[in-house]
């Protein structure tokens, strides 16, 4: 079966999907991507979704479970690239990603990540006294 | 010589749904037809969006089944979708097309999301023989 590919950038995972997806590949990301959070260390997820023309109730819940999966693995998720019809048409149908952040661009998705990797004192020591 | 325009919905075309890669071929193609319809890229998108919620509830709750996809004429130019299955049918389709409400896997979105993203929605249901949704966007 093909698989999403998932690159590590740092200290993130970068997924951009960029075919049409059928549900057993959706799946098989989530999984995918939950054990490659663990087996890399990696605190931050950045999934791409600037390729994708819909997204419908079963991708919006995909996108949601990565992000709450990969909360309990100790990484944040941004998702970014969303167009604009596609997220006008998420809300009327009702789902509003609410647990998901995202951001314009790949660009700011990582500056988003960094901003909360520094929250936790990744790479910083940030002892108070 | 005179060529009349026509003022009829062409025929339509039909795919099945038996599996997911069928679900993508059924959004693929009627974006095909919302293209060619001349709706706008938001409308095209609900439409597709709608075409995947209830070509996965055919697969899924309906045990597969097809659609036909066709252009329409009147009222307005669009696209205009029928989903039929042969499967368990709704008992209460009133509760199924409530949001949150859902007998399977799914969010609960399904049915009442695609009604929300169409200009026309009509659903017949008989227990033990099986659905059919009917769904338009136009321009």
């Amino acid at each position: 079966m093909d698989r999403i590919p998932i690159l590590k950038l740092g200290q993130a995972l970068l997924v951009t999907i960029q075919v049409d997806m059928h549900d057993q590949l959706a799946t098989a990301l989530e999984e995918d991507l939950a054990a490659r959070v663990v087996s890399s260390g990696a605190r931050g997820v950045l999934i791409d979704i600037s390729g994708l023309e819909i997204v419908d109730s079963f991708i919006g819940r995909m996108l949601d479970n990565i992000a709450a999966v990969s909360r309990l693995l100790d990484a944040d998720t941004v998702v970014v690239g969303m167009r604009p019809a596609v997220a006008i048409t998420l809300v009327e149908l009702g789902l509003s990603l609410a647990g998901v952040r995202t951001a314009l661009n790949v660009e700011r998705g990582m500056a988003l990540l960094s901003l909360s990797m520094a929250d936790w004192g990744v790479g910083d020591d940030e002892d108070g006294d | 010589m005179a060529t009349t325009k026509t003022v009829t919905d062409r025929p339509a075309e039909r795919l099945e749904i038996r599996s997911s890669d069928d679900v993508v071929r059924v959004r693929q193609k009627v974006r095909v037809f919302a293209v060619e319809s001349g709706l706008s890229l938001v409308d095209q998108t609900k439409i597709v969006t709608a075409a995947s919620e209830l070509a996965r509830n055919t697969l899924d709750y309906g045990l597969g089944g097809t659609v036909d996809i066709q252009l329409t004429a009147a009222p307005r130019r669009g696209v205009r979708l029928t989903f039929v299955d042969q499967g368990p049918g709704i008992k209460d389709i009133e509760l199924a097309l409530r949001d949150g409400y859902s007998s399977g896997k799914g969010l609960g979105l399904g049915l009442s999301g695609a009604r929300r993203l169409c200009n026309e929605f009509s659903i017949q249901s008989t227990p033990g023989a099986g659905t059919s949704v009917t769904i338009a966007r136009w321009k």
